[in-house]
């Protein structure tokens, strides 16, 4: 590939926000960074489309078993077999005769509930790990942070699979392995936060007024790392779903008769050359989902921290 | 440099030791036995077997017996195949999965690197977003969706390539390609990344001051920092790396690592299970190791400590 001559790349890039005046100084109410953060979010069309997308998708999911003309994903038909798609199965049936599309629907309740709890166990874990880290310091923030040095260089998924096959194969083990691993880089993000937010006056002034340390961490310094914490849930969401159906890709995570995403795949892929909707389907369907959610991440990562890009992920 | 590499390899040590201690207690905790699949079998058959594999000796003994197995790479024979040592397996296996993992790899980074770059010299302009919308699908299409659909495609709507197993040059090509895919688009958002952060900077200024052609400036002074990124992510790649691949032998019915693992999984054929996961924990942080010696290569800045 020729990179040929281009134009000299990047001298000076003009504000996303465009080029309103600052208005604060002339008296107008000044704009909170969230606000500035909510204005960027919805000038990204694709972070928007992607949020419309999970936000459909969700709400689908969540409320399936209620919605008109939503067919019951267990009720075989064993004498229609497997059919391609048409009208009265969207997504055509399995080789048992289940609807596929509600199939599908309920395999992302599955998907969607793995990634959401998955993503709040490591939430809760890496928060309260790397507040508590930062804000300690000291020995105690050296332990804590060999602990995560150590725990990183595991080969997590392989741990993953050892506690998969010699303990039950149960939704909750899945909930507890994925979320168990993705805690670490939480911990990191929160842990350096807090470190220079507590050398800042703010946090003095509440020790001053007699704060208590739980209150301060919880209180005064979190809310303020709420910003690269959303963006990095955004991003461990389809993490986690990626990972759940891997696991059940390979027969490890969601068993039946209940199915995911990663099931899904799976089972169509075993019968790819004769019925090849059952694989493209589900296969669309978390494609799209993980597609939606690294958009939204993107889009949050820069408006909410638009000077620090580096980090693709 | 040489007490760098020191402290870090006698870091492995506790990190290993830990990973096969807990791994040991873990296969001593899990409930039923090697042998529960089996049938009703006579109890002397049964103490003969568990002699066989040291499950008769003190807990201790056993723990002890498996460090020293794990240190000389012995994992003991294999549950599921008596007749076969762990070892023996994975030494057939792991040629196999080095194939596939290195070939997309490769695949990944000299694609993507030029991908990569191509977009941060024309940022923001249609090739730009192009390159890198693609690049977010191509993160966000699972292999083992990507897989089957290669095959569909490829194999058995337009016969082009065998849709499975490990014979031949044609073979290689849907496996490595369904390995690669996200590696690709993951790299060139990386070096996108880099060389943007990189081109701003002042000594790419005076290089382009003092009148050196733009393809001098990008290629030779940019890129070596640029894709600094691209290196530091080599070691994670290689682990996800192995991990996807696990996926693609198991789509491909390939005879590497991955599918070994996933079928001991599966017969609950504990020793190897463990054998791999020790193997490949100390496969990774070998990397991982050589990656930062790399690192500093490229980047004289980078201390060693």
């Amino acid at each position: 590939m020729s990179i040929g001559i281009a134009p000299p790349a990047h001298v000076f890039e003009p504000d996303p926000v465009g080029p309103e005046p600052d208005l604060a100084l002339a008296g107008a109410a000044p704009r909170s960074l969230w606000d500035d953060a909510w204005l960027r979010l919805r000038r990204n069309r694709a972070a928007v489309m992607g949020a419309v997308f999970l936000a459909w998708m969700s709400l689908t999911a969540a409320f399936a078993p209620w919605l008109p003309g939503m067919q019951d994903p267990t009720a075989q038909d064993l004498a229609l077999g497997a059919s391609p798609p048409s009208i009265a199965h969207w997504f055509g049936t399995d080789e048992l005769g289940r609807d596929a599309f509600a199939r599908v629907i309920y395999g992302g309740r599955i998907s969607l509930m793995v990634g959401v709890v998955a993503t709040l166990v490591s939430l809760l874990i890496g928060v309260t790990w790397g507040a508590t880290a930062g804000y300690r310091g000291g020995r105690l923030d050296d332990f804590m942070m060999r602990v995560v040095d150590i725990l990183y260089s595991l080969p997590y998924i392989f741990l993953v699979i050892l506690l998969l096959v010699f303990f039950s194969r149960s939704i909750v083990m899945l909930f507890v392995a994925l979320g168990l691993v993705q805690w670490l880089t939480m911990a990191r993000i929160v842990r350096g936060q807090v470190l220079s937010l507590k050398q800042q006056t703010f946090v003095e002034a509440a020790r001053a007024l007699g704060a208590g340390d739980a209150r301060i961490i919880f209180r005064h310094i979190v809310p303020n790392t709420l910003g690269p914490v959303i963006v990095y849930t955004t991003l461990t969401v389809p993490a986690v779903i990626l990972q759940e159906a891997f696991l059940s890709f390979l027969g490890l995570g969601v068993q039946p008769p209940a199915a995911s995403w990663g099931t899904l795949v799976s089972d169509g892929a075993r019968l790819l050359a004769f019925f090849p909707w059952l694989v493209i389907f589900p296969g669309v369907a978390l494609s799209l989902t993980l597609l939606c959610f690294n958009f939204l991440g993107d889009g949050l990562r820069d408006a909410l921290d638009p000077q620090d890009r580096r980090d693709v992920a | 440099m040489v007490t760098f590499l020191l402290r870090r390899v006698l870091l492995m040590v506790p990190t290993l030791w830990a990973i096969a201690t807990l791994a040991f207690f873990l296969v001593r905790g899990a409930p039923g036995g090697p042998f529960q699949s089996e049938k009703e079998i006579p109890a002397i058959a049964r103490a003969q077997l568990m002699h066989k594999y040291g499950l008769d000796q003190p807990l201790h003994v056993q723990y002890l017996r498996f460090l020293t197995g794990v240190a000389r790479l012995d994992f003991g024979p294999s549950y599921k195949f008596p007749s076969r040592q762990v070892r023996e397996i994975i030494a057939e296996a792991l040629p196999v999965s080095l194939e596939l993992g290195g070939w997309a790899l490769l695949l990944a980074i000299v694609v993507g690197v030029p991908i990569g770059i191509y977009a941060a010299v024309r940022q923001n302009t249609t090739g730009d977003f192009a390159a890198m919308a693609v690049a977010l699908a191509g993160v966000s299409i699972p292999n083992f969706v990507l897989g089957p659909v290669l095959v569909l495609a490829l194999s058995l709507t337009l016969y082009w390539l065998p849709p499975a197993l490990w014979e031949g040059p044609q073979s290689r090509v849907l496996p490595v390609l369904t390995l690669a895919t996200a590696y690709v688009a993951y790299i060139a958002r990386l070096t996108r990344a880099g060389m943007l952060e990189v081109l701003r900077q002042d000594f790419i200024r005076t290089a382009r001051a003092k009148g050196l052609s733009e393809r001098v400036v990008v290629l030779k002074h940019a890129s070596k920092l640029g894709i600094l990124p691209v290196v530091s992510f080599i070691g994670p790649a290689a682990a996800r790396v192995m991990m996807g691949s696990i996926v693609v032998e198991s789509i491909f019915s390939v005879p590497g690592m991955g599918r070994y693992l996933v079928n001991a999984a599966f017969n609950r054929d504990y020793t190897l299970v463990l054998g791999e996961v020790l193997f490949y924990a100390g496969l990774l942080m070998t990397l991982n190791l050589l990656v930062d010696v790399a690192y500093t290569w490229l980047d004289p800045r980078v201390e060693l400590a």
